[in-house]
């Protein structure tokens, strides 16, 4: 049978665009050579990311996305509305904290500064001498994995999916795979790092993140706690990065990132990286120390030069389209990502602009 | 011994008072008390007995720990249920790095043979063992228990050595890049560089799920006696023993000789297969005179415990044989299916496995990595005398270039037969796969029903699906379940063996 768009990558984006294409009607298969949803480094946050005016149009659509699939998302999905409090440990990085505020005010998003009194009420367990904190309320945390077999459960007839690895997009859009060669009027390539494989002149690049898992205890941690200086290290072009990054998971576990590897391509956890991630995420919470870790990971972030994602139609390849490089914030992005390629696609006026996220900025000599 | 002889030490546990025999651990002081509540609101209590199941985590004096692997000390304060994030108690650094040329990781008969064999070429050699004491599983010693003379034997021989430090109460947590391990004991982390490395990390029962499993009282068969020999008093209890293998005797004349009623050892394998395995033991003369010695009057070949009864604790069993069902009533249920390689370590090393699951080693012991050698019951399950031998010939080849002593070799191939004649005779019977029903938890930590797991077809979908093997074992019980009930093979986990304190983790400094 062939379907009206195959899309080669099963995790949250690709779950995510097949959700939005069988929502208007299309016929869609998935292809990923391992399970849907096999989402590695995610750490399940969504937040507004607000470094540019994409970035913040696409992190606020999709925020209020995820508002609509949240009343339908089973309690296995772990939604929290924990929201988000970014740290400021100093006055330059509270300077920082007011213009973050103003920023996201003027996109009509709530925030709230916490003077370091009202920081210690609201997260106890924070160490002393913070100078306070930026709290996003509207931002909130998910278990993407099960999302995104919510998402291919949400279309039943329309959406089907094939264990297989894709190893060839032919020019006439069909795909080679482990499976044989599969048809479809339209090709989306949403296989993160993976896309690159497939499609060469694809400018996408690996950061390599790791993340710690703690055992089950009464929740202490009520909001992610976000570095200010996260953002600094997630835009870091060179070098080993970390920026404490702590979640707590509806389980009472604590999920800690982040770090930044740049020039790695395996998965393998390097301890020393970790050690240097723990050593600031104890400086920020010292009660972790006596924590137990019970997992470690390694992922890999498919990255862009200019931080933004690749969506839309590849400029020189008819039948085939681009939603991957999301880095870190897939599972933020994944809906508004999703939107956009539907309406795309179909031909419809997208609710965002879609000028910035379009795979021809980087593929000028494709 | 009288155990009334034995003296005692106060401890708390959740604000009462409980004197317990001097030298016992925390899990043999909870006695038939709880120590967790599960995620789901069922009371646990420890059921491993040798730190794999994570079902007995307590807090002492403020510090997460295992009690089965956590002796008792005057005073202690005991909490058990939830542990609050807390900071480490100040005080106790160790030097966040030790080096050695020789780590032997385990202190069991293969540990300590293979310290003694590497002992005179001068290496520096650390061991390192979780237990509170040296002395490995069959040698474990408590209040009761006196290590045997060969344990003690061995010991005495380690000390004349300057160039030999045994280090017990310390677990290897994870890894710390190449040639190095984190470790840490109750209140220190530390990490150990080394250039070769002797694994001599034993096995664990393979417990399988069936309904009622989980209730307090409900133990491994091994894991009954490693509790007995902790101090847990059973005077009086009455005991069933259930599951498969010659541990299933073991384990009865522990509970008898500390004074409980044992109503009946089940043994799954049929009367032939006992027969037939009995018949042969007059090969290994000092294992046929350990069989006439563990008989016990209560044994019962193909039968079976199907499930366990209780409210909030085991109050009576289902022992099904071929006359039919029945109820047993007892305190306490001892049940085990064998006992499977400790590879996870290995695994995390590199090492290759074999056919049957067990770290493969060659005629030098050494496992697929190089540096890296492998003794005892990690290698494939075959007893003690065959881990001394395994362990010789690792301690020696680990410090030589040279080949194992022929006799040795000789030795190990004598035992390797054992081996695999009770592999053979003790093999599980499709029977003990089927007893857990849709409703019958399969994965303690995270509370997965196995109905949970019907729709999932493999280990990965599991985990990502159902939160099967995501809790604080992190698979250890219920991943040898699912290999068992599905076929599934769990995968190893990328850095860390077990649960480890964020601070151990956060030592680790770059290499100068």
């Amino acid at each position: 049978m062939t379907e009206d768009v195959l899309i080669v990558g099963a995790g949250i984006v690709g779950a995510a665009c097949a959700d939005a294409l069988a929502a208007r009607g299309l016929t869609v298969r998935l292809i990923d050579a391992r399970l849907p949803a096999a989402t590695d480094a995610g750490m399940g946050h969504l937040l507004i990311l607000d470094d540019n005016p994409a970035e913040l149009a696409l992190s606020s659509r999709s925020l209020a996305l995820w508002r609509q699939w949240r009343p339908g998302l089973g309690a296995a999905c772990a939604w929290t509305g924990c929201g988000t409090i970014w740290l400021a440990a100093n006055g330059d990085e509270a300077a920082l904290a007011m213009r973050k505020q103003a920023t996201l005010a003027a996109a009509g998003i709530a925030s709230e500064w916490l003077d370091a009194p009202a920081l210690a009420r609201a997260e106890p367990a924070l160490r002393t001498g913070l100078a306070g904190g930026l709290r996003v309320p509207s931002d909130a945390a998910v278990y993407a994995p099960r999302v995104v077999s919510w998402l291919l459960a949400r279309h039943p007839g329309r959406i089907a999916f094939t264990p297989a690895r894709a190893t060839r997009i032919h020019a006439d859009g069909s795909v080679e795979s482990s499976a044989g060669r599969l048809h479809a009027a339209q090709v989306l390539l949403a296989a993160g790092l993976g896309s690159a494989a497939l499609c060469p002149e694809l400018p996408l690049f690996p950061k390599k993140g790791h993340l710690v898992i703690t055992d089950r205890y009464p929740q202490q941690v009520h909001h992610q706690l976000v570095e200010l200086g996260y953002m600094a290290s997630a835009h870091q072009a060179e070098g080993d990065s970390v920026a404490v990054n702590i979640q707590p998971r509806p389980t009472g576990q604590l999920l800690i990132g982040s770090t930044r590897q740049f020039g790695v391509d395996d998965t393998r956890v390097d301890p020393a990286l970790v050690a240097r991630l723990l050593r600031a995420a104890m400086q920020t919470l010292p009660d972790l120390a006596g924590a137990r870790a019970i997992r470690t990971w390694a992922g890999l972030r498919p990255a862009t030069a200019d931080g933004l994602p690749l969506i839309g139609p590849h400029p020189k390849r008819p039948r085939l389209w681009i939603a991957a490089g999301h880095e870190g914030h897939g599972v933020t992005t994944a809906p508004a990502t999703a939107e956009l390629i539907a309406a795309l696609m179909c031909g419809a006026t997208p609710t965002l602009d879609a000028a910035p996220f379009r795979p021809e900025r980087c593929l000028a000599h494709a | 011994m009288n155990a009334r002889a034995t003296p005692t030490l106060r401890i708390e546990i959740d604000g009462r008072p409980v004197d317990a025999p001097r030298g016992s651990t925390i899990a043999a002081a909870l006695g038939l008390g709880a120590s967790r509540t599960s995620v789901s609101g069922q009371p646990r209590a420890p059921l491993c007995g040798m730190g794999v199941c994570h079902e007995c985590r307590v807090q002492v004096d403020g510090i997460q720990q295992l009690a089965c692997m956590t002796p008792c000390r005057e005073g202690q304060a005991i909490r058990t249920g939830d542990a609050r994030l807390q900071a480490l108690p100040t005080g106790d650094a160790a030097p966040p790095e030790q080096r050695c040329d020789l780590l032997v990781i385990g202190a069991g008969p293969a540990g300590l043979q293979a310290a003694l064999a590497a002992a005179p070429s001068g290496a520096r050699i650390t061991v390192l063992d979780d237990n509170p004491a040296p002395g490995g599983q069959i040698w474990r010693s408590g209040p009761r228990h006196r290590a045997p003379g060969a344990c003690q034997g061995l010991l005495d021989e380690l000390a004349r050595h300057p160039n030999v430090v045994l280090v017990s109460g310390a677990s290897v947590v994870g890894l710390a890049g190449d040639r190095a391990l984190l470790v840490e004991t109750a209140r220190q982390g530390w990490t150990q560089r080394f250039a070769q490395a002797v694994l001599c990390t034993g096995a664990r029962e393979r417990l399988l799920p069936f309904p009622g499993w989980t209730l307090p009282g409900v133990t491994g068969a091994g894991g009954l006696q490693a509790l007995i020999k902790q101090g847990l008093d059973v005077r009086g209890q009455r005991i069933v023993i259930a599951g498969s293998g010659p541990l299933l005797l073991a384990a009865a004349a522990s509970a008898r000789r500390a004074g409980a009623r044992v109503m009946h050892v089940a043994e799954q394998a049929a009367w032939a297969e006992v027969a037939r395995f009995a018949a042969v033991l007059w090969r290994w003369p000092a294992k046929a005179w350990q069989a006439a010695t563990l008989f016990d009057p209560g044994f019962r070949p193909g039968a079976m415990v199907v499930a366990a009864q209780g409210g909030g604790r085991l109050q009576s069993v289902t022992l099904r044989t071929a006359g039919g069902d029945r109820q047993v009533p007892c305190e306490r249920l001892a049940c085990g299916w064998g006992l499977v390689p400790r590879t996870r370590l290995a695994q995390l090393m590199g090492c290759a496995l074999d056919a049957q699951g067990a770290i493969a080693v060659d005629a030098r012991q050494q496992t697929s990595v190089a540096g890296l050698y492998a003794a005892g019951e990690c290698t494939g399950i075959g007893g003690n005398e065959r881990a001394r031998l395994q362990g010789r010939i690792a301690g020696y080849c680990a410090t030589s270039t040279a080949e194992a002593p022929p006799a040795l070799a000789r030795g190990l191939a004598h035992w390797n037969r054992f081996a695999t004649l009770v592999q053979d005779r003790f093999a599980l019977r499709e029977a003990a796969t089927r007893l857990a029903d849709a409703t019958t938890l399969v994965c303690r930590c995270e509370d997965v029903a196995l109905g949970a797991l019907e729709d999932c077809d493999g280990w990965v979908q599991a985990k990502l699906q159902t939160r099967c093997g995501m809790g604080a074992c992190q698979g250890r019980i219920c991943g040898t379940a699912a290999q068992a009930l599905r076929g599934w093979t769990p995968t190893p986990p990328r850095q860390l063996t077990g649960p480890a304190r964020i601070a151990t983790l956060a030592a680790l400094t770059e290499r100068q």
